[in-house]
């Protein structure tokens, strides 16, 4: 079976916790972290990474451009 | 059956980066509130600058309004204009430098109250410019005064018993009508709450920059956006009352190309 997966990369610091993410994630990955960044703000983190696919949801409706994306597709093997 | 087994680490390490945030915006932190939608419309605007190439050759004009600082976000030239001046001041610029892609990035208080009359008259004489007018039906950064997008019984610190229109007005459709103005090649509404909206937004914008490459006069590009602050929503409801109370008033889709 080959599967589509990805990563995510946060700019914790930038991340203004405003959860917009979180809700957008189509495979729920992402959560608001229980401690603050050095602005007070919760930021989101992967808390269920494995589900990652790299759609890049997250990071189309980041208001402050928090996000890398990584997207790994395995080799089809006939 | 082969499980997969990467970690995230290792796909961080052999996979392919499908999204970063571009060059051209600069690496400060952006003075919004959390949630704000100005930051997406910066970084598709920004995004097509850099897609295109022409990040040397483009001068945006910034307004007054939450966005006042858009030239310490965005990595290009800019200027910032008085309140409302946006097309005038870019319309001095163009013309100086006729070669040169020029844009405004413009609120609703800014575009469509104290600057209507610079916004119609740019329209008006078709000027070759790209318009970005950001929509949240309110005046951000003074305290969530009504601006005349304000949506009919919707509140704010000045209608704090919601938009009357018997003595306030209705609120005004400025990209409709520029759109009947012959100058104007291109108007359009889109919005930047959904990852499907924020990918039509950024093509909107990419085709009025082509516009302005192909000398066609005005494009103007609204974007319904939020002010959750304003409204005193979180952010997660800002969107949610965009989604289900601008539309229908401001709806989205391409009014004139
Ligand atoms: C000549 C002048 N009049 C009034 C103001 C005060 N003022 C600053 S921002 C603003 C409203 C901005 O609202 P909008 O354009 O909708 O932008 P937003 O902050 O919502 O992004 C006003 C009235 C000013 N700076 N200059
Ligand atoms: S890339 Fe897609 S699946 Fe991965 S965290 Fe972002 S939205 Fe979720
Ligand atoms: S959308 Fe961006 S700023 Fe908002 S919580 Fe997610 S990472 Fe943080
Ligand atoms: S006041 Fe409104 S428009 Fe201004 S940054 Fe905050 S949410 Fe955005």
């Amino acid at each position: 079976m080959s599967k589509v997966r990805g990563a995510v990369v946060i700019d914790t610091e930038a991340c203004k916790g405003c959860n917009l993410c979180v809700v957008a994630c189509p495979t729920d990955v992402l959560k608001l972290h229980e401690h603050v960044n050095l602005k007070g703000y919760n930021p989101a983190y992967p808390a269920n990474h494995d589900a990652c696919t790299g759609c890049k949801i997250c990071a189309l409706v980041c208001p402050d451009m928090c996000f890398t994306v990584y997207q790994y597709k395995p080799e089809k093997s006939a | 059956m082969t499980t997969s087994v990467l970690t995230p680490e290792e796909i961080i390490k052999k996979g392919k980066v499908v999204f970063k945030k571009t060059k051209l915006i600069n690496d400060v932190p952006l003075s919004y509130c959390p949630g704000c939608g100005h930051g997406v419309a910066h970084r598709i605007l920004m995004e097509v600058v850099e897609e295109m190439g022409i990040w040397e050759d483009t001068i945006g004009v910034a307004p007054v309004g939450c966005s006042v600082l858009a030239y310490d976000f965005m990595n290009i030239d800019m200027q910032q204009a008085a309140h409302g001046r946006a097309p005038a001041v870019a319309t001095g610029i163009k013309r100086v430098y006729p070669e040169k892609y020029v844009f405004t990035y413009q609120g609703d208080g800014d575009l469509a109250a104290i600057g209507t009359a610079e916004t119609i008259h740019a329209c008006n004489r078709g000027e070759n410019i790209v318009i970005i007018f950001i929509n949240n039906g309110i005046y951000g950064m003074t305290g969530g005064q009504m601006a005349p997008t304000t949506l009919e019984g919707m509140r704010s610190s000045t209608s704090p018993y919601g938009r009357m229109v018997q003595t306030m007005g209705y609120p005004i459709k400025i990209t409709e009508m520029v759109a009947m103005l012959p100058g104007v090649a291109y108007a359009t509404r889109q919005a930047v709450h959904e990852a499907k909206y924020v990918r039509k937004a950024k093509n909107a914008i990419k085709k009025a920059f082509e516009n302005q490459r192909d000398k066609k006069g005005t494009s103007i590009i609204e974007i319904v956006s939020n002010c959750n602050s304003g409204w005193k929503l979180s952010p997660v409801e800002a969107n949610k009352w965009l989604d289900e109370n601008m539309l229908d008033y401001f709806p989205l889709g391409d009014i004139k190309k």
